[in-house]
């Protein structure tokens, strides 16, 4: 495991208790990723794509095995521990968005920097940015059902970069897009992981998504099947 | 932090935070309503116990309990001068008390028949009534409850008789001069009220009296021989006996009103949880802590709380304000259940009322949004992001 490891997997595996038995989510997942990466975990419905990034997520916890993430011991931390690394250096992406519909563009946006303490001023200026970084600066005291489901995703989008973190994990982002919208918010991405940086890895089977990717490791019936490295020109970088 | 956020989320939410605040609402001012119809009730009995009956205070002859009829027989003398001096300066009356019975429409009814002074104004009861020509028969006043009790009208005659001084028995005929109208049944109940003097007359017992009530504020006498001095509380101890009496309903009616006001607050909590549990599984993925999180929901539900009772003040505050000042109409007559209670009731509502229900209210409303938010703690974030509830 080098020094620029973000995660680093070795012998996990993964059992949901089902009835008085067991089914086995993933198993033997030996994985790695390096600082900047743009990952994507693919495979078809059903095959841990989920279970694996919430597991890195520190959301779930392995059965079995090591997950370090971002010099975090998984296995052996509080949940406390792990809530407060989601805090300062995760991101979050759902498929379905989950904006809290009660607030606006900014107030979503500005979730997070509430969590990690950002004083006011400070506050205003990363959501701003956050913002126009998504192009939504038109829309920020909109609430999430004044907004199309593209506009939500790059809300959910700057919600999970306002406070620069490493890693920003995105579970099936575009499957509730349209083509358009879905290269939008790609290209939105892949020039975070550009310019700032950060670390990415989807969890998709959308085909749109995968041209974009410099590395896509494929997961049938949880278990690693292939690990292949691209030097993807829609990404941008090699 | 979880303050401003409570706050966002409740106004956030408009129309259902409201609606719920609303609820809340009416429960307290229920709870605070009648609470009050309640004080009230209490404050109007001794309030008329007072008036119709206490007044100042009494001295009593030393061998006087109003409980023990027989004791009646030996309870009368001549009170001692000092107090004989108030009752010249009308700052006090005389009461002969003795048993008797009186026999309306052939049925005997054994009675306490109580002389008083029919001048007197310092007890609000319509002595002067008394006062009517009666063509020689005793002048009766009573209270409805017995009238009614007895089927006598103004204007019916009826025997009377009565052991006198001498141990004899006597008779004669009583003529009904008034029939009162009063909420105080110790008054009116298995009473009858003759003129002092003719009582006195009747009994042999010429400048004789069980008890003097004296006004209010009148200081005590120096010389007041053997006879008793009775002061207000211990007059009044009988009432407080039944106002104790009465206060495991009024604990019942006020458990059931808060558990009215909690069960909306407590579902209504449970409904925000089960509703808002992928919002929980988005807070904890972006790095809020369980704890947090329950303490967010728990501020959330002690702050409609308080919304209510802001609301509580502001709606219901002039409700009660007018019904504290023009009373509230009631349906039924309940004297003659042996209550006293006003036709119109004027509620009270006391600071004391208010601070102890907040307090107590605010209370009772953090555990019961604590409680439910307590099962967010046992939630897994995958689980409550997938929307799933345990
Ligand atoms: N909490 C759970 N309990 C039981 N089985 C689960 C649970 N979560 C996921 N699974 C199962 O694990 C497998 C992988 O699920 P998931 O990671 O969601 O797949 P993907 O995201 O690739 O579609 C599925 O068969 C799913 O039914
Ligand atoms: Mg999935």
């Amino acid at each position: 495991m080098s020094n620029n490891s973000v995660v680093n997997i070795t012998n996990l595996l993964k059992q949901f208790p089902v009835g008085g038995d067991y089914f086995t989510a993933l198993s033997d997942i030996n994985l790695n990723l390096e600082n900047a990466e743009f990952m994507g975990l693919v495979g078809p419905s059903g095959s841990g794509k989920t279970t694996l990034l919430n597991i890195i997520g520190g959301l779930d916890s392995p059965t079995k095995g090591n997950v370090n993430v971002l010099g975090m011991e998984l296995g052996s931390s509080s949940h406390n521990e792990r809530a407060n690394l989601r805090k300062t250096k995760m991101g979050f992406i759902f498929q379905s968005y989950n904006l809290l519909p009660v607030y606006t563009v900014f107030e979503n946006v500005e979730l997070p920097l509430i969590l990690n303490k950002v004083e006011t001023q400070e506050r205003n200026r990363l959501v701003t940015q956050a913002v126009d970084w998504v192009g939504l600066s038109d829309k920020i005291d909109s609430r999430p059902a004044q907004l199309s489901g593209g506009e939500c995703q790059r809300t959910a989008i700057a919600r999970a970069i306002v406070h620069k973190p490493t890693l920003i994990l995105a579970d099936e982002p575009t499957a509730n897009l349209d083509a358009e919208n879905s290269h939008h918010i790609m290209n939105i991405m892949v020039r975070l992981n550009k310019e700032l940086d950060t670390s990415f890895i989807f969890a998709t089977h959308d085909e749109k998504i995968m041209a974009y990717l410099r590395r896509i490791i494929h997961l049938e019936d949880g278990q690693i099947v292939k690990d292949e490295h691209f030097d993807n020109p829609k990404s941008g970088k090699n | 932090m979880l303050f401003n956020l409570a706050i966002k989320n409740l106004i956030g939410a408009g129309m259902r935070t409201w609606l719920n605040v609303f609820v809340t609402a009416v429960s307290f001012f229920m709870i605070i309503f009648i609470s009050g119809m309640y004080d009230g009730m209490r404050s109007h009995a001794k309030q008329v116990t007072i008036d119709t009956e206490v007044a100042g205070g009494a001295y009593w002859h030393p061998q006087y309990d109003p409980l023990d009829p027989f004791s009646y027989e030996d309870s009368h003398g001549i009170p001692p001068e000092e107090i004989r001096d108030l009752i010249k300066n009308e700052k006090a009356f005389s009461i002969l008390v003795s048993q008797a019975s009186i026999y309306p429409s052939g049925r005997m009814m054994p009675v306490t028949m109580k002389g008083i002074e029919p001048e007197q104004s310092i007890i609000n009861l319509p002595t002067r009534s008394l006062l009517k020509e009666t063509d020689g028969l005793i002048p009766v006043l009573m209270g409805n409850s017995m009238a009614n009790y007895t089927k006598l009208k103004v204007g019916d005659s009826f025997a009377i008789r009565w052991l006198d001084a001498n141990r004899t028995y006597d008779a004669d005929e009583g003529l009904i001069v008034y029939i009162m109208e009063t909420e105080n049944f110790k008054v009116d109940m298995g009473t009858i009220w003759i003129p002092l003097e003719r009582a006195q007359t009747m009994l042999d017992m010429k400048n004789e009296a069980t008890y003097i009530t004296f006004a209010k504020n009148i200081s005590t006498v120096q010389e007041k021989g053997n006879w008793i001095y009775r002061d207000v509380d211990y007059l009044m101890r009988d009432m407080e006996a039944m106002i104790a009496a009465d206060e495991p309903n009024a604990r019942i009616m006020y458990a059931i009103l808060l558990a009215l006001a909690g069960m909306g607050i407590f579902n209504s909590q449970i409904l925000s949880i089960f509703r808002r549990r992928k919002e929980i599984g988005t807070l904890m993925a972006i790095g809020m802590t369980r704890s947090r999180v329950v303490g967010l929901f728990t501020l959330e539900g002690g702050m409609n709380a308080f919304f209510a009772l802001i609301m509580t003040l502001v709606l219901g505050g002039p409700v009660f304000i007018y019904f504290s000042m023009y009373g509230i109409p009631l349906p039924i007559d309940y004297t003659e259940m042996g209550l006293i209670m006003a036709k119109r009731l004027i509620p009270v509502y006391t600071m004391g009322l208010f601070v102890s229900t907040t307090l107590f209210i605010s209370f009772v409303v953090l555990v019961l949004s604590y409680l439910p938010s307590r099962r967010i703690a046992k939630m897994k974030p995958t689980d409550a992001l997938r929307g799933k509830v345990v």
